[in-house]
This record gives C-alpha cells, structure tokens and sequence, in this order.
C-alpha cells in the first residue's frame, strides 16, 4: 500500500510542477501549488505508516500553513488585480532586468 | 500487513481518479472548473488517507482543504469577477511548455529511480476500535507542542497580513 501511494504522490506533485510552469493566470498557479501540497501530504500519511505517527502531525502543520498562504497570497492576487486588473502573471514584471 | 485485493482495488481507484482528476484541472482553462476538479481530487486523497489508517487526516483534509482553502478561492474568483475562460492569455509560450514537458519527464524519471529503493517494514495498523485520533493528539500536544503553539502566531500573522494587503486604500 506504501509504496503505490508515494506513486500516486509523485506523480500528483509531477502534475501541480507542470501546472505551474505551463500556467500564466495567477489564481490556476497558486491552485496548483495547493495540489503540490496536497501530494506531499499523501508522503507524509504513507510514510507515517513506516515511521509512526509523527508523519500524520506534520500533516496537520502543512495545513496550516497552507491556510495561511491562501489567506495572504489570495490578498495579494486581490492587490495585484486592482493595479492591473488583471491576474495574467505576465503584467507583474517589476523585478525583470 | 496484506489487505483484501478489494480493498487494494479500491486504493488503484482513488489513486487514478485524483490523477485524472488533476490532469484534467491543470487543462481547464476557466478557474471554476479548475477549482471543482481540484475538490475531486481533494476528496480522492483524503479517501486514500483514510485508507493509510489516518482518519482523522482525512476528515481534516475534506473540512480544511475542500471546504476552507478552496471556498476561499471560489470567493476571490467571484469577487474578482474572473469567471469567464477566455479573458488571461493563459498557456505560456511554446519554449516554457516544452520546458514544463522536459522538467516533469526528469521528476518522472526521478520517480522511476527511486523506486527501487527498499522501503523499511510497515508498522502493524492499529488494531480495529483503537482510538487513533488520540495516538495523533499525543504525539501533537507532547514532542510537537511549541511548534503547534507557533503556529497560531503564524495564522494571527496571516490574517493580519490579509486584510492589510487586500484592504483598499483610499
């Protein structure tokens, strides 16, 4: 069982990195790192299987701060739209050389 | 521990629809639809949860993830109005694709080389009726206690944070 699910895992993480590299508006990328976070979780659960409950804490703290990084990244898309109005990522230039 | 082949047909079944389910919400192009299938494939996972003997996960994992971070994102594309797919040019250009291609084949490969890895031997699963939400609170509350009182002042942080950056300014 362990094993399949650091499969699914993977290939889970595999599709939120490409998400992220193919994607331009800026909600769809922050959703994909959600889906990132999401497969690492599973990690964590099959690995608790092996190592004991510590993997299943870690978890719950994950969570949290991907609570935290919706609530303050989702402000920050909020601000970017009202200067741009727009979420197309490639408005947001200012730190290119 | 060896479960029944139908209980590992159903873990295959979770399994290939969250990845389905996630192939097809990295293709949609409106953020709605997107958004719904990643509440699918939310579901998938916590069922696989579930099924590693992490209750208590999973039930978190619908209630937080599914229901709070992802009603959070419905609301901002509601408020923001960026419900119609066409409105953002949204697929990069042709060289960051094939890039994104290149990148996930080299994880895949990675994937391919690590598993042949030995795992360590499973930890017998908790006898049926013993209550596992307690084994996760002991574990939390005693070797874990300052960094889940940290992160209170890390959520504080965060919703202080929200509202000063989204408040508008006059």
């Amino acid at each position: 069982m362990v094993p399949e699910a650091l499969f699914f895992s993977a290939v889970l993480f595999v599709i939120g990195v490409v998400g992220v590299l193919t994607r331009r508006n800026a909600i769809l990328i922050f959703m994909c790192v959600e889906l990132m976070l999401n497969a690492v979780n599973l990690s964590f659960v099959a690995f608790s299987r092996l190592h004991g409950v510590g993997g299943q804490v870690f978890v719950i703290f994950v969570m949290t701060v991907a609570a935290a990084e919706a609530a303050v990244g989702l402000a920050i898309i909020i601000s970017i739209f009202r200067h741009h109005e727009s979420v197309d990522l490639r408005n947001v230039n200012l730190l290119k050389g | 521990m060896t479960h029944g082949l139908l209980f590992q047909f159903h873990f295959y079944l979770f399994g290939l629809l969250a990845i389905a389910g996630s192939l097809l919400f990295v293709t949609r192009k409106s953020p709605v639809a997107a958004a719904l299938w990643l509440v699918n494939v939310m579901f998938c996972i916590s069922a696989m949860f579930v099924m590693l003997d992490a209750q208590f996960i999973g039930a978190i994992q619908v209630l937080v993830y599914a229901g709070a971070i992802m009603v959070v994102f419905i609301f901002v594309v509601m408020l923001l109005n960026l419900g119609h797919p066409a409105e953002v040019q949204d697929l990069r250009s042709n060289g960051t694709r094939i890039t994104a291609g290149l990148v996930g084949l080299a994880m895949l490969a990675e994937v391919l080389v690590l598993s042949r890895v030995k795992l360590p031997v499973e930890l017998p699963a908790p006898t049926p009726g013993a209550n596992v939400t307690a084994s996760v609170a002991d574990v939390l509350f005693h070797q874990y206690l300052l960094p889940f009182e940290l992160t209170s002042v890390l959520l504080l942080a965060a919703i202080v944070g929200a509202v000063v950056l989204a408040k508008r300014r006059s």
